[in-house]
């Protein structure tokens, strides 16, 4: 096993034939031809139609539920309630709060109570109004706010223990130096403390592809789940927990999945009721979430509520952060306690903090569950601290780069919060977009109406410790090798479009000198594949990339053992590439591929090897909680955004967003790139037109979403998205495969502050609140006009004091 | 039942289908061209465009009775044989596809563009994928993908 501080993969390789380059992804062909198999592409014989019966209320109790009329329709197999599955999950495992089915209380419109299982989805649907439940209403909390003041009830949730608040899932406080010390040193000396109130909309995944499931039970009494997971581990392990089954029997497929962006990162009501529903008919169910029930299930971004306090001093020089927050959990825990400690946990970098300190509080609240979305708690604070460093340079007349470069935290040191970060490429990122973008010649520069705003931003490359406990490995791949010169790669990860599989093609191609289709990848089977704990957290290249080299350099080293007795020469002079085995220094000696591995054959038996990395376990501090924002290693990304803002209406175009960012090193640029644009494209949706938002008890329905459909969430169209231009930075980290690190989170941090930087270039109105919609904005010039009057005919914005 | 009668990648097919059976259903459901997808139930994602006598459609959108007589093509329809068409070979090159959910849409509807003009500008491009949504990519490299499949199938014809 990999484990980087006893050294591993760590070190360069000295020359790199397949890694870097610009290649196709694996999976390309069978997606361009619509011949890849999706969840629910698959048909199986007798195959029955399963329909999740919602609940229209807030907050109820359920005092009955009469399933007599349903079932007794002609063509319904089967029909499921919460009694039938009593067991609580949650993907963490401290806070396991939620049933497949209700029990007795439904805590959001959507909230599942009952699953039919029926000859075709007409009879499911039809069956689905049969089903009698008697509910007696209950008050329900839409804000977060008064969730946490209803100290004595009525609570959402029973109290974990006695005397505690039922509406409240988390709560972190962590301090690290003397904060009000700072504040005061900043205030004395000619420098600059700024306080700010800011609200992050909640917003979600949406990926194309909406959840889909299919259980089948057999005789045998193994049970096989398909699902468009990004987990299909956990997904395993609660499905044997809350079905009451041996974990041995029970297989979880996962297909090809058509997007995913955290959406897909827990186990949904679906897996579960197509998997109780088949061992009651003992036929395949499948489940198909409709569009609105994806709004429903959801599990996207918290709305963050946050008040932050920044201290420097006069040469810009970061004193002070204090930060409190209250995030709108809705109805369940999800991953909120990860969530909460990741409002706090990932601020502290790329700038040096000399004292921070953080409050958060997640609240339960009677709407869908949130959970992770892209750059999983992080994204709310580190639009909210860009803003704060914008004010601040602002008000210390430096250039918002510089300022950022000031405080810039360097590589191979530690944080204020005591996490270890390697290497670090983040000034070379600020360089790059200055650069890129003309910023010297726009910044402050730009006719009113026009402006650029920078930001940066950090992210892990997956976390030091998995979701539950244990010391096995975080991946894990295993390796067979064909007399043919095939190599097939059993990968537990998750193909989520970002492109696992395909990495793990380039991994094993380079070490073993095969080329890139003799690679085969099969992924994503847990009867099949070795454990990998899922595609979250950033952590797949990092994780499974090292795991891969493990397992190929343990076949290349018996290769090159017996390759090197034939030519009388020593292991490491013999080079695997390009489909041959070649003398180092010596390349008149060679010989195909296929025949160095018959001869390993022929000297080892069956040629194949196991692979697994685990995360270092000493890279951060001892408090309570250190451990959860601890990774291997972070990325660092810096955004410049130009907008041009009309000021009569108060819409916001946004021109062009320049994305450098530090992958460690790019196993594929054209992959990273990918990552880059889709990341940067989906803080630009966020900061620009998405929002989730909830009718209130006067518009009356109290809790039922206002738009769960893709005609009323607007998402990005290709004429909406800006032009995005990508600039990778490689500052080869030391345990990175090959030195690679994240690049499918952290890219999308900074586009939500850099365009709200870049508004306030433009117009001098600061965008304090999302999304940046025309109705937002022009009220904020408004109000600005109102204010300073000469602001709206000034040629450039007047400073704010 | 109403009984269909139309042509599909090419093969003269006859379907029984309700009245309100939709285009997508049937070319999912009952010929099993999977490869069309469904996003969203109302229209806006464009996963399930297919062309109907030569002319990009959402297949979600259209009653399947209506494509009586017509020559449906579908993504699996798309290229001869074994090969790839320009603009799959295009989308797979320029990495114009992540996930992979839209892209038959995607490329389906870029078809029909190339069609029409064989050598669009990236605002023509971009105004033409309006109705196909991606939720990976940030489209940058579709656009590279349309505009490249399209000089390529000018240059096949």
């Amino acid at each position: 096993m990999i484990r980087p501080a006893a050294g591993g993969a760590a070190q360069a390789p000295e020359a790199l034939s397949v890694v870097g380059r610009r290649m196709r992804k694996v999976d390309g062909l069978a997606k361009a031809t619509g011949r890849a198999r999706y969840t629910d592409d698959i048909a199986l014989p007798g195959m029955l139609h399963g329909k999740i019966l919602r609940s229209p209320h807030p907050h109820a109790r359920i005092l009955a539920i009469d399933t007599s009329r349903a079932a007794a329709l002609e063509g319904v197999h089967a029909v499921v309630t919460g009694r039938d599955m009593p067991t609580t999950y949650g993907i963490i495992p401290w806070t396991p709060d939620e049933h497949p089915l209700c029990v007795d209380r439904v805590r959001y419109v959507g909230d599942g109570v009952a699953a039919v299982a029926a000859v075709d989805e007409d009879t499911a649907n039809a069956a689905l109004e049969l089903v009698e439940v008697a509910y007696e209403e209950l008050p329900a909390y839409l804000d977060p706010h008064d969730a946490i003041a209803a100290a004595d009830g009525p609570f959402i949730h029973e109290p974990r223990k006695p005397g505690r608040n039922g509406n409240v899932t988390k709560v972190v406080k962590l301090a690290f130096g003397d904060v009000e010390a700072g504040i005061a040193a900043a205030r004395e000396e000619g420098g600059v403390v700024v306080e700010g109130d800011y609200f992050f909309e909640g917003t979600t995944h949406t990926p194309i592809e909406p959840h889909c499931a299919i259980g089948l039970a057999d005789a045998s009494g193994k049970l096989t789940v398909w699902s468009a997971t990004q987990v299909p581990h956990y997904l395993h392990r609660e499905l044997a927990r809350v079905l009451e089954l041996d974990p041995a029997m029970v297989r979880v497929v996962q297909p090809p999945v058509g997007g995913a962006f955290g959406g897909k990162s827990e186990p949904f009501d679906l897996e579960f009721c197509v998997a109780k529903l088949s061992m009651i008919t003992g036929r395949p169910v499948k489940i198909l979430y409709t569009r609105e029930e994806v709004f429903y299930s959801h599990r996207g971004r918290h709305p963050f509520h946050m008040r932050y306090r920044t201290g420097a001093r006069a040469d810009g020089v970061l004193a002070a952060v204090d930060a409190e927050i209250v995030m709108d959990g809705g109805a369940y825990a999800s991953f909120g306690l990860v969530t909460t400690y990741y409002s706090g946990q990932l601020l502290t970098a790329p700038y040096q903090m000399p004292a921070y300190r953080f409050h958060s509080t997640r609240a339960y609240t009677n709407k869908p569950a949130c959970g992770p979305k892209r750059g999983h708690g992080s994204v709310q604070p580190r639009f909210a601290f860009e803003v704060q460093l914008d004010r601040i340079a602002e008000a210390l007349e430096i250039d918002p780069i510089e300022l950022r470069r000031r405080n810039a935290l360097g590589e191979g040191t530690r944080t204020v919060n005591d996490l270890r970060v390697t290497s670090n490429g983040f000034l070379e990122c600020l360089a790059m977009v200055e650069d890129a973008s003309a910023w010297r010649r726009k910044f402050r520069r730009l006719p009113y109406g026009r402006g650029v705003g920078v930001a940066g931003s950090t992210y892990i490359s997956g976390t030091n410790y998995p979701v539950y406990p244990n010391d096995m490995p975080q991946s894990a791949v295993q390796l067979q090798v064909d007399r043919s010169g095939r190599v097939a790669v059993f990968s537990g990860a998750s193909e989520i479009g970002q492109g696992v599989d395909s990495m793990v093609a380039y991994v094993v191609a380079e070490e073993l000198g095969v080329p890139l289709d003799h690679v085969r990848v099969f992924a994503g089977d847990t009867d099949f594949t070795p454990v990998d704990l899922g595609a979250y957290s950033s952590r797949v290249t990092f994780m499974l990339g090292n795991a891969c080299i493990d397992a190929a350099r343990r076949v290349k080293r018996q290769v090159q053992k017996v390759v090197a007795e034939a030519w009388d020469a020593k292991p490491q002079e013999v080079l695997l590439a390009g489909g041959l085995a070649v003398r180092a220094g010596d390349t008149g000696t060679q010989m195909p591929i296929r025949e160095a591995f018959n001869l390993a054959e022929a000297a080892f038996g069956a040629l194949g090897a196991t692979g697994s990395y685990d995360t270092p376990k000493d890279v951060h501090g001892s408090y309570r909680g250190a451990t959860i924002g601890a990774s291997p290693a972070y990325s660092f990304t810096a955004h410049v955004a130009e907008v041009e803002v009309d000021p009569e209406t108060g819409f916001v175009d946004v021109v062009q967003i320049w994305i450098a960012h530090d992958c460690g090193r790019a196993l594929n640029p054209v992959l990273v790139e990918g990552q880059m644009e889709g990341s940067a494209y989906m803080g630009f949706a966020e900061a620009i037109m998405e929002e989730q938002i909830f009718k209130t008890a006067d518009q009356g329905r109290a809790g039922l979403h206002n738009a769960p459909s893709l005609l009323d969430y607007r998402i990005p169209t290709s004429l909406d998205t800006p032009a995005l231009r990508s600039l990778i930075v490689e500052s080869i980290d030391p345990e990175g495969p090959y030195g690679a690190k994240e690049a499918g989170e952290g890219p999308l941090h900074p586009s939500i502050p850099a365009i709200a930087n870049a508004i306030y270039d433009a117009v001098g109105v600061r965008m304090n609140a999302l999304p940046f919609s025309p109705p937002r904005v022009w009220r904020a010039l408004q109000a600005e006009a109102a204010r300073t009057p000469a602001a709206r005919s000034a040629a450039t914005p007047a400073a704010v004091s | 039942m109403p009984t269909l009668e139309l042509t599909v990648n090419g093969t003269q097919r006859t379907v029984e289908v309700r009245n309100r059976t939709l285009l997508v259903e049937m070319l999912r459901e009952h010929l099993g061209l999977t490869g069309t997808h469904v996003g969203c139930d109302t229209s806006q994602c464009g996963a399930c465009v297919v062309l109907v006598d030569g002319v990009s459609v959402k297949s979600c959108t259209m009653l399947a009775v209506q494509a009586e007589g017509a020559a449906v093509t579908t993504i699996e329809g798309l290229a001869n044989g074994a090969g790839l068409h320009p603009m799959q070979e295009a989308f797979r090159e320029h990495h114009g596809l992540q996930c992979g959910f839209c892209t038959p849409g995607m490329v389906m509807s870029a078809v029909d563009l190339a069609n029409r003009n064989p050598d669009p500008s990236e605002h023509e491009v971009r105004e033409w994928l309006e109705g196909n949504l991606c939720r990976c990519t940030g489209y940058h490299n579709i656009v590279k993908a349309v505009q490249a499949g399209a000089r390529a199938m000018g240059g096949a014809s």
